[in-house]
């Protein structure tokens, strides 16, 4: 589904943010990107939205080398891959309601699809009385859930969860992580990036291992081991 | 472009102009000083040329009749002068429009229609009023009728008296033209650079307005928003900052001309500017409007541009 073919991405200012990275990920399975920071998850993650360009390899999303896609093509490929960021990217003079129906709004969904399913993703993140709040209304934990449900509401292929809990406490980190669970066990892929060692211990799931642009580790079934 | 997608990019441009209100405001009062500057550049310009026009005007020859002058015979004579490639126009005003003139010009004054109800007559006479095409050519035109009238062989001269302003006058007016027309030259290089730096402040300010969302923007290209659907509702929203910026230069402008229009009238011979505004509303409505929301959409179509490149 996503394949990763010897991808190395070197900064103008010389730094080796990825120095031949090779991996691929399957449908609906839940990997999990761990490193130190600096170690090069982010502009992995980047990769695979086309926010950035690989000095040299290529990234296969179904097929397709995202970074041959020309750029007013290239809304379609990341409506099929949800995002949600470390510090939450909400649209501030939008409302919970709003920031999630924006997402389908982009994708050109009708009216009534709008009305039937942002009530329902904010149900699944339990967020139902706070569908009128603006995002500095709402807790980091609140916030981060929104973001989610944007995420998960075109029900993308992929979501792409990059240091999502980085900003959370332990309570809001735990909500976030069981409800990445229950996303997958629902069939959608998630590619998660972090340092945190008691989620990455508690998923049982694939572990990648970064250090320096390297991918160091790479288990079926890891812990945090850095 | 279906029309749910029209509706939602007019929602968002609105939305975003009245929630972003601190940064709309700004928006507005920065758009606000450009047009009016924009507004204030025509009223110049039609305040300088009418001047001088009127200026032109005044420096006419008058050809005046004996009162018992039969009207063919002036006229004749009006024909004569139209026919002579120095003159621009003849005028004639009979004898009864002279004294209609005279009537509405001292209707305040009953003491002088007193006096001349008290004549019996209508003691005015019927005149050609003649203008140039230049004014150096008056000379000229006022010699060419004195010789007209002599040659009427065998009747008696009807021209009782020609006046037109005199050699000073001319050489005055004839600087005076030269230095509104330097003026001219230098004003308007003067006010395409106050415009050009209006324009610019305007445009930094929206580019500024929207730097303010450029993490939005990246957002909305993230969850997979195409270029158009985010770029349009800033348009929106700058034609919406133009729009209203507009409607406040436009109001100012009615109290500013009235309280002006006398001074202006008084002191620059003849235009009121503000029965130039009312006369012209239409056309400096569609000025000022369309100058706003031009403005608007081109300043935030290429302010956003830059941030489209993800």
């Amino acid at each position: 589904m996503i394949y990763y073919d010897r991808v190395t991405k070197v900064y103008a200012d010389n730094s080796v943010a990825l120095e031949d990275v090779s991996f691929s990920v399957e449908p609906g399975e839940f990997i999990s990107v761990v490193g130190h920071s600096g170690a090069g998850k982010t502009t992995l993650v980047k990769m695979l939205l086309a926010e950035e360009r690989p000095t040299d390899g290529s990234v296969f999303f179904e097929s397709i080398n995202v970074h041959e896609v020309p750029l007013h093509r290239i809304n379609d490929l990341r409506r099929k891959i949800g995002t949600v960021f470390q510090d939450f990217r909400l649209l501030p003079h939008r409302t919970a309601y709003e920031n999630i129906a924006f997402a389908m709004e982009a994708a050109g969904r009708s009216e009534e699809e709008i009305r039937s399913d942002v009530p329902h993703v904010l149900e699944l993140v339990d967020l139902m009385d706070k569908a009128n709040n603006f995002p500095d209304e709402l807790s980091g934990g609140e916030q981060q859930r929104v973001a989610i449900a944007r995420a998960i509401v075109n029900q993308p292929d992929v979501i792409v969860a990059d240091e999502p809990t980085g900003n959370l406490d332990p309570v809001n980190t735990f909500e976030v992580v069981q409800i990445l669970k229950k996303i997958n066990d629902l069939g959608t892929t998630i590619i998660l990036t972090t340092h945190n060692k008691g989620v990455i211990d508690s998923l049982k799931k694939r572990v990648i291992t970064m250090d320096r642009g390297k991918i160091i580790r790479d288990d079926r079934e890891g812990k945090y081991i850095l | 472009m279906k029309l749910v997608t029209l509706k939602r990019i007019f929602r968002a441009g609105l939305m975003s102009f009245w929630r972003g209100a601190f940064v709309s405001v700004a928006s507005i009062l920065v758009m606000t000083v450009t047009l009016f500057t924009v507004g204030v550049t025509v009223f110049a310009g039609v305040i300088l040329g009418s001047g001088l026009q009127e200026l032109r005007n005044k420096a006419d020859v008058s050809v005046y009749f004996l009162t018992d002058a039969p009207e063919e015979r002036i006229l004749e004579i009006q024909d004569l002068l139209e026919a002579r490639p120095e003159v621009l126009s003849v005028d004639y005003v009979s004898r009864e429009e002279a004294l209609a003139q005279f009537r509405e010009r001292y209707k305040d004054d009953q003491l002088t229609l007193q006096a001349l109800d008290e004549l019996g007559e209508n003691p005015l006479q019927a005149s050609l009023q003649v203008q140039a095409q230049d004014i150096s050519q008056y000379e000229a035109i006022a010699e060419f009728a004195r010789g007209q009238d002599a040659l009427e062989g065998g009747e008696a001269p009807i021209i009782d008296k020609i006046s037109f302003y005199d050699e000073n006058y001319r050489t005055a007016l004839a600087r005076l033209q030269g230095i509104i027309d330097s003026a001219g030259q230098l004003g308007f290089f003067v006010i395409l650079v106050l415009i050009g730096t209006t324009i610019a402040i305007s445009f930094n300010t929206l580019r500024l307005a929207i730097y303010t969302s450029r993490d939005e923007i990246h957002v909305m290209r993230l969850v997979g928003a195409g270029s158009f659907y985010i770029r349009a509702p800033f348009m929106i929203e700058g034609m919406l900052y133009g729009l209203t910026a507009g409607v406040i230069t436009l109001l100012l402008f009615y109290p500013l001309t009235y309280w002006l229009g006398g001074a202006t009238a008084d002191f620059f011979g003849g235009v009121n500017v503000f029965h130039y505004y009312l006369r012209n509303f239409v056309w400096f409505v569609c000025l000022i409007l369309g100058t706003g929301v031009a403005l608007g959409a081109v300043s935030s179509f290429l302010a956003v541009r830059r941030y489209l490149k993800i």
